[in-house]
């Protein structure tokens, strides 16, 4: 992975003093609240009902084994022993203190860490798919560009303090993994029919209040020209985006104004100026990052392995573990796994300091010391030998991080809700752990399959329930906290947004709608069909009547 | 003492900002309609009556675009002169703007005004006065302008900044240097750090 030089070093030693510094003024009563708001906020220091949280940024999910034994450290010392992997492929401490901040960005700086515009109106964490560099359908390995585009946005002058935050996801796969469709900027890297890199360039796209998925703007863009776009792209947000109303203000809104043909045409004359700029990429500065993301030293290895062959054969836990948790690689003879953050009866995506040391442990000693973080709030180890797969396991499931729960109903994604976040309608943590105690049998959960089930506590969607197969969405009906559900999300190349599929429910009735909900799928599915698939088939309609009938009995 | 930093030093002000009087109670702000969709709404905006009841004062003076465009021609001499600055608000199309001067060399101060610290527009103004319309002279950043801009708008084409009158220009001028070694390519620094070293 990406290795700091000086130049790097330097910078985010330099935001810690920067930093150090704006909290001193603010304690020292030098700053107002509302001076000191965005200045914290560009630093992921968010103030909420329990303490602040602070977002450390995990640029495009990867991590190596010593930052992460640092995040546990610092979870540990200034935190409550534990920490929380988002949906942005970032990490979360709920319970800092302000005037520790500045301290923990010190720390964080040691291992090449730091929280910068990890929120805020300014150009987010850069995300992709967690299988960067070892996916078999991986066309092109996204991460050098990602790492360049990192660099480019940060503390990017013009972009400081857009209209709104700006997210920007990138892929280089067949099938999309990292929602391209769902962000600011979406970033499709394929190879044109000139072999060359090429990239499709997706604008709009963003969850929250107005969901709305992405519409491409560009077929077809030379590599080189990836900053320079995205910054004619941001210069007609930043200075036509609406300003006046934060819900009206992401670019998707402005897009959907002008309509994309003009939006583009706006976009293209702006990049006849900018076009060929300095920001332009060189091959040697892409060369010179991507031998950070070199294929790792790889042994030569048979594609099958005898002793991980009959562990699968005499072990069926181990068995279940695989079939939903280890995932195809490039390499024969290697495989990529998930360790599930998602036991059930737990908060999706929470991590103890422990478990950060024992997967520090792992990846040292089974994936070349490196991990990465997913959008799904899963850790995934991306290089593991077959035959070291058993023994990984064990260690795994000894420290619980080996539920075989992934891509399965109680993989939920979840945001923090009303335990944590002040904007929320409704708690989203204790929906998503009754759920997963009503599923809490393997084999039911086996039968039923892939299905992505996505909660949020309010409309920000931080938990993309919009793109759930099942969406959960906390409302608010007079005080009290009340959960709308949606069918049909998805997300991929064939992205979509879920339906309602009717009045909301109490956090009491939820376990039940989604049992209901799986007890139509059963009866309709045909053999081959995920739950997706069948909603798409037959509609919302079969769904509706079979949860709203049990309610009406129930009431009687 | 001033809070006008200039360059790296903080210099006496001396030119005199010319603000339209207010007439009657009433502020006209922008209104959120189909012209302007897209611009933040809410900014004070000025009417005929204020821009024609605005008094020039003689020295250097920074007047409104609005104010300039109605006193065009009698304002020509002290424009020739060097004694006329020219005030853009982040809310008005800098290509409108441009439209309407034909020179924006001639004025030996251009300055843009930004309402609330939050507004970035500003960055995107400068970057275009400076690469686009190829303006030489003075640019100042005015309005609610404090330290925590100043690295940004540096590297935006700024080289003046008046900082908020509540506050200490002397200490604001310390994030002029926060960064040493930016990353990318932008108006003071063209060229991105993998272009300017050997990484
Ligand atoms: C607890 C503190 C949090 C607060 C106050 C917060 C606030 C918000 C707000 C206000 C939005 C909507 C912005 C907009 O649409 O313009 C948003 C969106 C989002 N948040 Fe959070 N959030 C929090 C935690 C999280 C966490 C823990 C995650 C990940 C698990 C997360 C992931 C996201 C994502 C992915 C979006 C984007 C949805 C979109 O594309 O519009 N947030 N958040
Ligand atoms: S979706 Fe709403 S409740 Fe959940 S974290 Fe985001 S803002 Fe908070």
């Amino acid at each position: 992975m990406y290795k700091y030089d000086a130049i790097d070093q330097q910078l985010v030693n330099e935001r810690v003093a920067q930093y150090r510094d704006q909290t001193n003024r603010y304690l020292a009563g030098e700053l107002s609240e509302e001076e000191f708001r965005p200045l914290r906020l560009q630093n992921g220091l968010y103030i909420q009902r329990q303490a602040p949280m602070l977002r450390i940024a995990v640029p495009y999910g990867m991590l190596s084994s010593k930052q992460l034994r640092k995040l546990g450290a610092i979870a540990k010392r200034f935190d409550k022993g534990y920490g929380h992997f988002s949906t942005r492929q970032n990490l979360q401490l709920n319970w800092p203190k302000l005037e520790d901040v500045p301290e923990i960005l010190a720390e964080l700086a040691t291992v090449e860490m730091h929280a910068i515009q990890t929120s805020g109106n300014c150009i987010r964490n850069i995300t992709t798919d967690q299988f960067a560099g070892v996916a078999p359908d991986e066309v092109i390995d996204p991460r050098a560009m990602a790492e360049v585009m990192r660099q480019w946005s940060t503390f990017h002058p013009e972009f400081a303090l857009l209209p709104r935050k700006f997210k920007i996801a990138v892929s280089g796969t067949e099938q999309d993994r990292a929602i391209v469709q769902a962000h600011d900027i979406g970033m499709e890297f394929y190879q044109d029919a000139k072999g060359q890199t090429a990239i499709k360039v997706w604008v709009g796209g963003g969850l929250g209040r107005t969901p709305i998925l992405g519409t491409v703007i560009r077929e077809h863009l030379e590599w080189q020209h990836a900053l320079t776009y995205c910054e004619a792209i941001i210069r007609v947000y930043n200075l036509h985006g609406r300003r006046d109303n934060a819900y009206k203000a992401r670019i998707k809104i402005l897009v959907k104004a002008l309509g994309i043909e003009e939006f583009k045409q706006q976009v293209e004359a702006e990049w006849l100026h900018l076009k060929d700029n300095p920001n332009t990429i060189t091959q040697a500065e892409l060369a010179r990052v991507g031998q950070h993301f070199e294929a790792m030293p790889y042994e030569n290895l048979p594609a099958h392995d005898a002793s991980f062959d009959s562990a699968i054969a005499s072990n069926p836990a181990f068995a279940a573990w695989v079939k939903r948790c280890v995932h195809a690689h490039k390499q024969a003879g290697y495989r990529a796994i998930t360790l599930s953050l998602k036991p059930h009866g737990h908060a999706p995506g929470d991590i103890t300091s422990e478990q950060m040391a024992v997967v520090a442990d792992l990846a040292d000693a089974y994936s070349f010391g490196e991990l990465r973080a997913s959008h799904e709030q899963n850790l995934i180890l991306a290089d593991v030998k077959l035959s070291d797969l058993f023994p990984l396991w064990e260690k795994a499931r000894a420290a619980g991080l080996a539920t075989p729960n992934i891509g399965l109903l109680t993989d939920i994604i979840c945001c923090p809700g009303g335990d944590f976040c002040s904007l929320a309608n409704a708690k989203s943590i204790p929906i998503a752990e009754a759920i997963q105690m009503q599923f809490d049998n393997l084999d039911y959960l086996h039968d039923i399959g892939d299905l992505e089930l996505n909660i949020s506590g309010c409309m920000n969607a931080c938990g993309h329930h919009h793109v759930g197969h099942i969406g959960i969405l906390g409302v608010d009906k007079d005080g009290s906290e009340w959960y709308q559900v949606t069918i049909g999300g998805k997300q991929g190349n064939d992205a979509s947004i879920g339906s309602v599929i009717g009045p909301s429910f109490s956090a009491e009735e939820m376990p039940g709608v989604v049992q209901r909900l799986i007890e139509v799928y059963i009866q309709e599915r045909t053999a081959e069909e995920r739950f997706i698939d069948t909603v798409r088939r037959i509609g919302v309609p079969p769904f509706k009547a079979h949860v709203y009938a049990s309610k009406e009995t129930s009431n009687v | 003492m001033s809070n006008l930093i200039k360059d790296n030093a903080i210099v006496a002000d001396e030119w005199t900002r010319v603000t339209p009087p207010v007439l009657g109670e009433e502020t006209v702000r922008k209104q959120a309609g189909k012209v302007v969709l897209f611009k933040l709404t809410g900014e004070e905006t000025f009417t005929a009556e204020q821009i024609a009841a605005t008094q020039i004062p003689e020295g250097k003076v920074l007047v409104p675009f609005t104010v300039w465009q109605a006193n065009k021609d009698k304002l020509a001499s002290r424009v020739a002169q060097g004694e006329v600055g020219l005030l853009i608000a982040t809310h008005e199309a800098i290509e409108d703007v441009m439209a309407e001067v034909k020179d924006i060399n001639a004025f030996a101060l251009v300055a843009v005004y930004v309402e609330r610290f939050a507004d970035g527009r500003i960055f995107s103004i400068g970057n275009l006065l400076r690469t686009r319309y190829g303006f030489k002279n003075e640019l100042r950043a005015i309005g609610d302008v404090l330290r925590d801009q100043l690295f940004f708008l540096k590297r935006s084409g700024f080289n003046s900044y008046l900082i908020r009158a509540d506050r200490n220009a002397q200490e604001a001028l310390h994030s002029l240097k926060d960064f040493s070694e930016p990353y990318q390519g932008a108006v003071d620094i063209a060229q991105p750090a993998w272009r300017r070293t050997n990484r």
